[in-house]
């Protein structure tokens, strides 16, 4: 028995090498120190040949729901040295061991038949065009930036890079980056706004679940999000035992035991949980008892009971502007008179949820929260 | 020429729809930015960042979490960080770090807070402007100075002018000295909310819409008690308010010199309270802001406002033309239509639980000495039984301790 595992090991390394493979690419390397001043001093992710390549051992994944970021693709991988592994937890970010390497590029799809240009991006959920194990067709998208987060011995760093307009590296952007872009719809609709690169420290606006030790989580790598299949080049998979198998990760259950977030989008998935998904992933790194938030008395990650905790009835603290003129935060079966959806609805900066990491409105997971808390039973009764 | 001008037409009113453009920042301006962000982040303890005088245009929201760093600029009207047309926010200035200090320079027109300092012990902001230059909007910024969830926080010789919220705000800390600051044209001058041991004097609190608040609110990491808020100048704080429903001072009529709320143990002594058209000080529960419901409000809050001690302010005006309707019904009700509220208005919640032969417990009550009278407007009852019965609230309390700074700030 142990002799076939340690067999079924060797090939699936073999496996992970042959389709991850890349001749030429120098090995990973990480970096303990400093800010390396371009993506390719890390060779995790390189434009190689017209394909945005990801280097042996470099394993790519995607999250039941994940963040929205004014509609951009993403494409997150994982590294980590030999010989050791993250530690599996059901509601936490996975340990991490030192020199793990967790990167995340923000792509577009190029609008269909129309000529590159520096700005026009399309807005579309089609991701046939994206990974999909073999590399990104650079043909086909317009890279924005690949965001780095290191688990160095003091901690994770995160290190943002921004792709030059030749597309063929990105370039150390500490103090992030503001981009006049166009999202273009498959109508030919066409919607202008300011692609934000975040700053170092606005990183930690959303990376740093604890308020207090400040210190630096990937938001991610949790079992509730990986819990998923991928479309690996040598077939389908669960996440989390894929990462297994390779030997990334250590002590996760059968995935039928482990915790899974739905898919916003999945619409045989329950609204409940489609809509707690996708506030979980959204609001949740800020939202929750350490976080950024937790002045405010409003939590939104999976965990949150559905009464005042999650914002039925709950007046708001700080809101300021950002009312919108609402007395509470989620009037149930309403909507409309509810501060958060309003939040969400915003683009002004003292106005809009969450505060940092997005210019645009998303039109669908508004309309999601929106139907979730048309679907909210009872009323707020104000006491005189 | 006609189609190509129509096709502009048509992509400028595209771009413009419900969006931010990116701001004009000139080269000079977009440098000065980036090198701000990078000292920010290269920050070390001990570093001081200074920013000479200038006019700086900012676009991008800044942010600080390094322990022990100082701002400084050349004056607070010589150093002027603007952030019209920031396109980025939240804040102006984000800083959630320990021994922070800021001095000597001024943060404009920001979309949302202007300086927000989220988790920290031992914060200095000395001689700090923070204005919203068009004036009263409910579109300027909610918070000028707003540290929260802090402890030892300083704030001196400041001025905040037009935040659409509070213009000096204290949220959820402790051990709080406000000081020798001008707040003038926002809706709350300055609000001690959620916090222990505050003390709020020398301060001129002018054209508010509320000058000086001490509050409770619900659901959050700690109830407020121990303010003492003593030798102010509150002039003329009758602005009509101009906060968003459902933010919690949008419940503050217009024309209120000190308002307690819902807070405990706090002493009110020695201030100078002049021309507060609705009244000089407001005592009331959160049962009057109208946001109590039980589904949303955590059970042991308590909305009550329990041990205020009044005495010894030196009292004139106010009180002659109460903001909204019902107070105005008041008014004439009891005072006719040329009379005017006494200097004390409280709406008459008081913790059914507590009462012993219709009175609080002794340290639990509202003591008011030196007032020209009281209303009780009989809140609970819809105003139908009003009492200007002083009889109730002559009382004395222990007097809070002074607010010691540990350590006291190097400034």
């Amino acid at each position: 028995m142990p002799m076939k595992m340690w067999m079924r090991g060797l090939m699936l390394l073999a496996l992970v090498c042959l389709t991850a493979c890349h001749r030429g690419m120098d090995p990973v390397t990480f970096h303990d120190d400093g800010y390396p001043p371009k993506l390719g001093d890390w060779h995790v992710v390189e434009a190689r040949d017209g394909t945005l390549q990801l280097n042996n051992g470099v394993v790519p994944y995607e999250l039941n729901t994940p963040l929205f970021t004014d509609y951009a693709h993403k494409l997150r991988t994982i590294w980590m040295p030999k010989g050791v592994s993250a530690k599996y937890n059901p509601t936490e970010t996975f340990d991490f061991p030192v020199g793990t390497i967790i990167s995340k590029t923000f792509f577009y799809p190029l609008p269909k038949g129309e000529a590159r240009n520096a700005t026009d991006v399309a807005r579309t959920y089609d991701t046939s065009r994206d990974f999909a194990g073999q590399g990104l067709n650079l043909n086909n998208v317009h890279l924005v930036e690949t965001r780095l987060l290191v688990r160095r011995k003091e901690g994770w760093v995160a290190i943002p890079y921004v792709w030059n307009a030749d597309q063929t590296e990105a370039i150390l952007a500490r103090t992030g980056d503001v981009q006049a872009l166009t999202l273009v719809s498959d109508n030919g609709q066409r919607e202008n706004f300011n692609y934000v690169v975040p700053d170092q420290s606005q990183c930690v606006s959303c990376h740093a679940h604890d308020w207090t030790t400040r210190a630096l989580q990937p938001i991610g790598p949790k079992a509730r999000h990986l819990n998923r299949d991928y479309h690996y080049p040598d077939g389908d998979e669960n996440e989390l035992t894929y990462l297994t198998q390779v030997g990334y990760l250590t002590g996760a259950p059968a995935p039928t035991d482990a915790p899974r977030n739905a898919n916003w989008m999945d619409q045989k998935a329950p609204l409940d949980a489609r809509a707690r998904a996708y506030l979980d992933i959204n609001c949740g790194h800020c939202h929750n008892p350490k976080g950024a938030a937790n002045t405010t008395g409003l939590t939104l990650d999976i965990n949150t009971p559905e009464d005042r905790h999650i914002g039925f009835c709950k007046p708001p603290t700080a809101a300021g502007q950002g009312t919108g003129d609402h007395m509470f935060d989620i009037v149930p079966g309403h909507p409309d008179d509810s501060i958060l959806p309003y939040r969400l609805s915003s683009t002004e900066p003292g106005t809009m949820m969450p505060e940092i990491g997005r210019s645009t409105v998303h039109q669908e997971g508004v309309a999601l929260i929106k139907a979730w808390i048309a679907a909210q039973p009872g009323d707020c009764v104000v006491l005189h | 020429m006609r189609k190509t001008t129509t096709l502009i037409a048509a992509a400028l009113l595209l771009a413009g729809c419900g969006h931010q453009e990116a701001a004009q920042q000139s080269q000079t301006d977009q440098s000065f930015e980036s090198k701000l962000e990078q000292q920010l982040l290269d920050a070390k303890p001990g570093s001081v960042i200074d920013i000479p005088a200038g006019h700086y245009s900012l676009k991008r929201g800044l942010s600080l979490r390094t322990d022990g760093v100082t701002i400084r600029g050349a004056g607070m009207d010589k150093t002027v960080l603007s952030f019209k047309g920031q396109v980025v926010g939240p804040e102006g200035l984000l800083v959630n770090a320990n021994d922070f200090t800021i001095e000597n320079l001024a943060i404009e027109d920001t979309m949302g807070d202007a300086l927000k300092i989220n988790q920290g012990k031992n914060i200095t902001i000395h001689g700090v402007r923070v204005e919203w230059t068009g004036g009263p909007s409910s579109t300027n910024g909610a918070y000028g100075l707003y540290p929260v969830k802090t402890q030892n926080t300083l704030i001196e010789d400041s001025v905040v002018i037009g935040a659409s919220d509070a213009g000096i705000y204290v949220g959820q800390s402790n051990n709080i000295v406000v000081r020798r600051n001008r707040a003038e044209q926002n809706v709350a001058g300055i609000e001690i909310e959620n916090s222990v041991n505050a003390d709020v004097y020398d301060n001129t609190a002018t054209k508010n819409t509320g000058g000086i608040l001490v509050f409770n609110m619900p659901n959050l990491s700690q109830a407020g008690h121990a303010s003492r808020v003593f030798h102010n100048k509150v002039v003329a704080n009758n602005t009509a308010n101009f906060a968003k429903k459902g933010a919690a001072v949008a419940s503050v009529p217009a024309g209120s010199g000190v308002v307690i709320n819902s807070n405990d143990k706090v002493e009110i002594f020695d201030n100078d309270i002049s021309d507060s058209q609705t009244a000089s000080i407001i005592i009331s529960s959160y049962f009057s802001t109208n946001y109590y419901n039980t589904r949303g409000v955590a059970a042991d809050y308590n909305p009550y406002p329990k041990g205020i001690f009044v005495y010894g302010n030196r009292i004139t005006g106010g009180g002659d033309s109460p903001d909204g309707l019902k107070l105005k019904t008041l008014k004439t009700a009891v005072y006719g239509l040329s009379g005017k509220f006494p200097d004390v208005l409280w709406d008459g919640y008081a913790d059914p639980k507590d009462l012993v032969n219709g009175l609080p417990p002794a340290d639990d009550r509202i003591c008011l000495q030196d007032v020209n009278g009281v209303i009780n407007a009989d809140g609970p009852n819809e105003y139908k039984n009003p009492s200007t019965d002083m009889k109730p609230f002559q009382c004395t309390l222990p007097k809070l301790p002074p607010v010691v700074l540990n350590p006291e700030p190097k400034v």
